[in-house]
């Protein structure tokens, strides 16, 4: 799945400066790419003719040296949890793996305390 | 084996505050006899639950610290078990996360003091070439 949508994406950045010119093939040739930009968080790809700068991605808990991920602090646990109540994946967040590690069980542990949802939102 | 637990649990939010007490002082009672050792008591109070817990959609939060060995966690939760009021309890154990952060916090601290150091002799130093500057001109 990554690699057909990284294919055209690559292919299309070196064309990307001689289609300076002529803007009429432009849209034609984002489409690909934009899709494929879209669908997933990535590094700090530079993406050629749109000027677009994906932000690196950071932990949060190693910029903010949050060392205690306690299930008591929902709020801070709930940053970490989607509408539908999962776990958010790490390649959306940035968090590293060994805070992943310590937010995900303190997320399960606040679920089962009910300070979080198991499904849904928090009534 | 010196252990430190918290125990948190959740009683149905009709319940009232004599009657809260009551349970935590039973509760309290039962921790020295099973050998263990009671350090903090915090009543969390009322909080809307994430979800629906024998029909209640709230519930009054209590936290207990416990230090002791395992039969001193065995006999509290069977005691919150057949406690009717209770409707969901939580042990953690918390001494191994504690003695982890005590660590980072040391780390950090003395960082900390090794940053500040050098800071203040460099503040020494510039003063004293500031003082000459006058003198030269």
């Amino acid at each position: 799945m990554a690699d057909e949508t990284k294919a055209p994406e690559q292919s299309a950045a070196p064309e990307r400066p001689r289609s300076e010119g002529p803007r009429s093939d432009r849209p034609g040739g984002d489409r690909p790419r934009f899709g494929g930009g879209g669908r997933g968080p990535g590094g700090p790809r530079e993406s050629g003719g749109r000027k677009f700068f994906r932000r690196k991605k950071v932990c949060k808990f190693c910029v903010e040296k949050i060392e205690d991920i306690n299930y008591k602090d929902y709020r801070l646990l709930g940053q970490f949890v989607a509408e539908s109540g999962k776990i958010v994946p790490r390649r959306l967040t940035g968090v590293c793996a060994p805070h992943q590690h310590r937010l995900s069980s303190a997320i399960k542990q606040a679920r089962n305390i009910a300070l979080l949802p198991f499904a849904g939102r928090a009534s | 084996m010196n252990r430190t637990y918290e125990l948190m649990f959740i009683v149905r939010p009709d319940m009232t505050d004599e009657d809260l007490d009551k349970l935590i002082s039973t509760l309290q009672s039962a921790v020295p006899s099973a050998g263990g050792n009671l350090v903090k008591i915090e009543k969390m109070g009322k909080r809307r639950l994430a979800y629906t817990v024998r029909r209640f959609h709230d519930g009054i939060y209590v936290l207990l610290v416990v230090e002791g060995g395992g039969p001193v966690i065995h006999e509290l939760e069977r005691r919150l078990r057949v406690t009717e009021p209770v409707i969901k309890f939580l042990t953690v154990r918390i001494d191994e996360e504690q003695k982890r952060l005590d660590k980072i916090k040391k780390i950090r601290d003395a960082r900390k003091k090794v940053s500040a150091q050098p800071a203040a002799a460099g503040g020494e130093g510039a003063a004293t070439p500031a003082a000459e500057a006058p003198a030269t001109a």
